[in-house]
């Protein structure tokens, strides 16, 4: 395995590459979410069918797509923390848990504002939506059984092993619309396939989905940092870390 | 150690011998001893049933007593009752092993503890899951359920019980170690029940219009098929987390 693996096994590590790896991400964060945004809401064409409701999928879609990358990352890296015993990878997924639940219930709002006008309903019982709703569901056992339990590497473990239970849920969402007859349209974007929608309106979708991957770095980072220097509090590197802070 | 090894392990100390037992051995012993325990103590395995028979009566009383409106809301009704009793009982399936430190013993026997947690869950299931499914009827017949639905109940919650027991016995080992593990196994554990709601509740429906239940029951056999292969292995794991932790 290369050097740097190791080296971000390491929380001081850890904590330096993301240091220097933040200000980038937070730039192209905020760049391609304004650029797909105003794209996106004001200068794409209207749908032929919906009008301009379907503006809304600039953010559904990437907001559906982050709750179940979210998930998969803190199920990696809960497996990686339970088999490595790796102490940062545990703090990797506790930190992706809350930022997880937050894309699950805006990806199930605007899905719920996307519904009204097209739809004729805020929420329908099919697949797709009760698939994702229990993926909010597992967020939030995750949350719950990290912080009912006091010592810290039991905490881990045991919610490492609760998301890789939870895992199963991943395909069965994804492929929820293809396995059962539902309202959801299919899926937007197939790596197989030109989508179905004009360039002119998929390009600021996919500076969107990749503004929220960004954003998604960038708020993990920060969490992470955090963690890492609660976790790490009584090491010396934290204190003279804090000692430089203070100049 | 592979889990099938039969043969004598090396001797610890002189004069003390670990045998490795078969599985079929282990799965036996340790579902003998759990179903005796559980005679023994009656009220873990009595009062899910009660709560079974008291939760689907309420539904008449609260809902309507109309027996149109009943026989269409029973199939969900019964499922969600058998559901929530059988995560009452899920506390107990760890719990008292835990506290009188036989759980500890059971972890560092020398025997694979794959077998030995499918013993439990097993046992578990025979003291909950299969007399929920044989009172089901009875239910069925509180709540005005057509005759033609009462087979697909029966075999619905015949192999669909099970799943809720491994399921539910994940839960109960991530949560042994805790004092408090009682509103916290149902918040873990209800996500990963709702698959299995939806097709056992299908299954009826299927059968109650007349359509073919097979295909229902079929998923309901996949993911039972799914539990009993990973959930011990997952049982396992946690246990090992909660106990040393």
């Amino acid at each position: 395995m290369p050097r740097w693996f190791y080296q971000l096994a390491s929380p001081r590590w850890c904590y330096q590459i993301t240091g220097r790896l933040l200000p980038g991400f937070a730039i192209a964060a905020v760049l391609l979410l304004m650029i797909g945004t105003v794209w996106g809401l004001a200068f794409a064409p209207p749908d032929y069918q919906q009008g301009n409701s379907f503006r809304i999928i600039y953010l559904h879609v990437p907001t559906a797509y982050m709750a179940q990358s979210i998930y998969l990352t803190m199920a990696i890296a809960g497996a990686i923390g339970l088999i490595w015993k790796m102490k940062v990878a545990d703090m990797v997924a506790k930190s992706c848990a809350p930022i997880g639940a937050a894309l699950a219930v805006l990806a199930l709002a605007t899905g719920a504002i996307w519904g009204k006008p097209t739809w004729g309903s805020w929420w329908v019982w099919d697949a797709r939506l009760t698939s994702m709703l229990i993926l909010l569901f597992l967020y939030l056992g995750v949350i719950a059984l990290n912080s009912a339990i006091e010592s810290e590497s039991t905490a881990a473990q045991s919610t490492a092993v609760l998301a890789l239970v939870g895992l199963v849920n991943i395909p069965i969402i994804k492929y929820s619309v293809d396995w059962w007859n539902t309202l959801h349209q299919p899926a937007t974007f197939k790596v197989t396939e030109k989508p179905a929608m004009p360039p002119e309106m998929w390009i600021p979708l996919l500076i969107m989905v990749i503004g929220f991957y960004c954003f998604f770095a960038v708020v993990l980072m920060l969490r992470l940092r955090n963690e890492i220097l609660r976790r790490e509090r009584r090491t010396s590197w934290v204190r003279e870390l804090l000692l430089q802070m203070r100049g | 150690m592979s889990a099938f090894q039969t043969k004598k392990l090396p001797e610890l100390k002189p004069g003390f011998e670990t045998e490795a037992f078969s599985p079929g051995k282990i799965l036996l012993a340790t579902l003998k001893r759990d179903v005796k325990l559980a005679f023994r103590r009656q009220s873990d395995w009595v009062n899910p049933l009660i709560f079974f028979l008291m939760v689907a009566s309420l539904f008449p009383l609260g809902v309507s007593p109309e027996p149109k409106l009943l026989s269409t809301i029973a199939p969900g009704v019964v499922w969600v009752a058998a559901l929530l009793s059988t995560l009452l009982s899920m506390d107990s399936l760890f719990r008292s092993d835990f506290e009188d430190g036989s759980l500890e013993q059971i972890l560092v026997s020398p025997q694979p503890l794959y077998f030995v947690v499918l013993g439990k869950v097993l046992s578990h299931w025979m003291m909950t899951g299969l007399p929920l499914t044989l009172m089901a009827p009875l239910l069925g017949v509180m709540l005005f359920l057509p005759f033609e639905g009462m087979g697909g109940l029966v075999l619905s919650l015949l192999i669909g019980t099970p799943t809720l027991s491994l399921v539910g016995g994940i839960g109960a080992a991530l949560t042994v170690g805790l004092r408090k593990g009682g509103v916290l196994v149902s918040l873990l554990v209800i996500p990963l029940y709702i698959p299995v709601l939806i097709f056992g509740t299908a299954a009826i429906e299927a059968s109650l219009t007349g359509l073919p239940v097979a295909g229902h029951l079929a998923l309901l056999g996949a993911m039972l098929v799914l539990g009993l292969t990973l959930a011990p292995l997952a049982i396992a794991a946690a246990l090992r987390i909660s106990v040393s932790g």
